[in-house]
């Protein structure tokens, strides 16, 4: 098997907390706490969690749009070589950055509203040194063309566009310099219930069409269900559970993915919501609790949870959890 | 499922509601022809997508429709002591409006952030509603909210009072605000996608709480939202609108297992569930939402419907047909009756 084109060691990043006049550093909010995971060619991995809880951080340390505290974010780069993009400076970085794109939550946020579609979508061919005006039109033509617009359009601006017309521009403009690994940070959490499901089968057939490799940040089990091969749970700055999407969904490991499965409304009025709701809130990751991090909100915690922290353990192949009775528990 | 109540009259009638925005690039028609009623006690839950007047109709019901919104025709009439009172004939800014505003309907808004102020602290922001509306002291209003706060399940109630809104967590500051709206006892409590904008874990503690408060205080619910697994767990009515007008309306369990209009249809089929088939292309709505200003003739949604017949939709606008008590649906293939032109 070659290398998984994406390798996560051990990352970390911490933000400071400063206080007082001097801006003394006081403490740390660990937002990613040594996370590990790998992501093959071709593969989706959906990065799940409530907010705050480091998914949003640890995509944006593989993106280096901020600087991890430690880890190593190795990369397999066109010729197989294994870089690491942690310690990179800016230039180091360039040559890799049209190779690593990003998606993001919302469409109305992220278009330059003075722009047109084809300022918006080919800026990046234009920094990537596409000089040629005519050449970037030819671009942007076909990149609208894959992700179901007009190229007609390219001469508007993004006000002219609905929301998943707009998400739609925002992937083109991710897909323009040929990215291989794509991060998607919520790419439909904005989105109308009908307008999600298009976007979405957008995304898988893009994915089979282009070989792209996708890190997909979400909140939204059922979205991430649909589209991942795998699934990544995080809970305050650690990943609680890591395995295959119909694993994780026919028989969670551990208490914390299952309680986020529980959450979601049923859209049937007939399967009732369940009571074992999960109380309380998600601890600070600047004073997390003692031992495993979820045991104040565990309905399973015993005193040994409180005391001792889990390592993240093999449960079974492939399908690892962080929790001290993940083989015992039927959840 | 809870049984639907109907002994009693409704508390609230939407009469083919109509609202109009006048733009300089056009009229904007985003409510047109509304109809329903809220019976006390009951939840009511309106469905669609953004641009479907959802939310304007909300708006219409408190009187809070700005310039250069109007409301064009209908009634809403609110059964207060005997006789209902049309809402729409009521000056907004009037004595009677402010009255009816906050202390008999109540509203949870979306985004609670962008309710509280920011420069007084959640607590005088709730005692001030209590003092306008209730005859009490200060003191009094403020043990009533810290009562109000214990109600809604936030722990350390006396200390968080004088919490500002930015100091809360979404979470906890979308609790405050339903202690804000059921501060003075509504009737009615209009909650506008109460639980957008956080987690689903924290959804399914404000809808559990939701649950409990309204059978508690027995008020009566709109619950707007464009998530229909919420709508399933909460709602005993729905509605189902897309722009602008009513495409189908029944009792939740119709909604869900025996849908008529193609709209609803297709709507139920688009959502991935945690029991759809994974990685597989699902089923989508043909075609995007029209802008306002460009509504299709007809019927609004022909141009993405699967079984349009082809001379009528296109030309002639479907009346919403009541087929049973409680039961009604706009659309050709169930009735001829058509809008007049």
């Amino acid at each position: 098997m070659t290398a998984p084109l994406l390798d996560v060691r051990g990352l970390r990043k911490f933000f400071p907390i400063a206080k007082g006049m001097l801006r003394r550093v006081t403490g740390h909010v660990r937002a990613v706490d040594d996370v590990s995971f790998t992501v093959q060619e071709g593969e989706a991995l959906g990065l799940v969690g409530e907010s705050g809880c480091g998914k949003t951080t640890t995509a944006r340390c593989i993106l280096r749009a901020i600087d991890p505290t430690e880890g190593q974010v190795l990369y397999r780069t066109r010729d197989d070589t294994i870089v690491d993009l942690a310690p990179m400076s800016a230039t180091e970085l360039g040559p890799f950055r049209k190779e690593i794109q990003m998606i993001f939550q919302d469409p109305f946020g992220s278009l330059n509203p003075r722009m047109t579609l084809f300022d918006n979508v080919g800026e990046p061919l234009l920094v990537n040194g596409m000089r040629s005006r005519r050449e970037r039109m030819d671009r942007v033509a076909e990149l609208l063309r894959l992700v179901g617009l007009r190229p007609e359009f390219m001469h508007r601006f993004p006000h002219a566009f609905s929301g998943g017309q707009r998400q739609r521009i925002g992937i083109a403009r991710a897909l323009a310099t040929g990215p291989r690994l794509v991060v998607a940070d919520e790419p439909v959490s904005a989105l109308d219930v009908s307008v999600q499901a298009q976007v979405l089968n957008l995304l898988l057939e893009l994915q089979s069409r282009l070989r792209l490799t996708f890190l997909f940040v979400a909140h939204d089990l059922s979205v991430v269900r649909h589209i991942c091969d795998r699934v990544a749970v995080m809970y305050v700055g650690q990943l609680v559970e890591l395995a295959a999407t119909d694993a994780v969904f026919r028989r969670p490991r551990h208490p914390y993915t299952a309680a986020l499965m529980r959450a979601v409304p049923v859209p049937d009025p007939r399967v009732s919501g369940t009571n074992a709701i999960l109380k309380g809130e998600v601890p600070s990751p600047a004073s997390p609790p003692s031992g495993c991090y979820f045991h104040p909100r565990c309905m399973f915690a015993e005193e040994r949870c409180q005391r001792e922290a889990p390592t993240l353990q093999e449960v079974t192949p492939g399908h690892f959890a962080r929790c001290h009775f993940a083989t015992e528990l039927e959840l | 499922m809870p049984p639907i109540p109907t002994a009693t009259d409704p508390l609230l009638q939407v009469r083919d509601l109509r609202v109009s925005f006048r733009m300089d690039e056009g009229t904007v028609r985003a409510v047109d022809g509304v109809s329903f009623d809220v019976f006390p006690g009951q939840v009511v839950g309106i469905v669609g997508e953004s641009g479907c007047g959802k939310s304007v109709t909300m708006r219409a019901i408190l009187q809070l429709i700005d310039p250069p919104g109007r409301i064009t025709g209908g009634e809403i009439l609110y059964r207060q002591g005997a006789t209902p009172i049309d809402l729409t004939r009521l000056p907004p800014r009037g004595r009677l409006m402010r009255d009816l505003r906050g202390a008999e309907i109540a509203l949870i808004p979306q985004e609670p952030m962008a309710a509280f102020s920011p420069v007084h602290t959640v607590g005088a922001q709730i005692i001030e509603a209590i003092m306008l509306h209730e005859r009490c002291g200060k003191g009094q209003a403020r043990a009533m909210t810290v009562e109000l706060f214990r109600d809604v399940g936030i722990s350390m109630a006396e200390q968080r009072i004088d919490a500002y809104s930015w100091q809360m967590s979404g979470g906890l500051r979308q609790r405050a605000m339903i202690a804000m709206a059921l501060s003075c006892k509504p009737r009615l409590l209009i909650a506008d996608e109460p639980t957008t904008a956080i987690d689903v874990t924290t959804q399914a503690q404000i809808l559990a709480l939701l649950r409990e408060l309204q059978r508690k205080y027995d008020t009566a619910i709109i619950f707007i939202t464009h998530d229909l697994g919420v709508i399933a767990q909460m709602a005993n009515y729905v509605v189902v609108m897309y722009l602008g007008r009513i495409m189908e309306e029944g009792p939740v369990d119709e909604i869900f297992h025996a849908p008529l209009h193609p709209y609803t249809k297709a709507l139920l089929r688009s959502i991935p569930s945690l029991n759809s088939e994974t990685r597989t292309a699902l089923p989508v709505i043909a075609g995007t939402l029209p802008h306002p200003f460009n509504r299709p003739p007809g019927c609004p949604f022909h141009p993405r419907c699967e079984d349009i017949l082809p001379e009528r939709c296109a030309t002639a606008v479907p009346a919403l047909h009541t087929l049973a008590p409680r039961r009604a649906v706009s659309c050709f293939l169930h009735s001829e009756l058509a809008e007049p032109a």
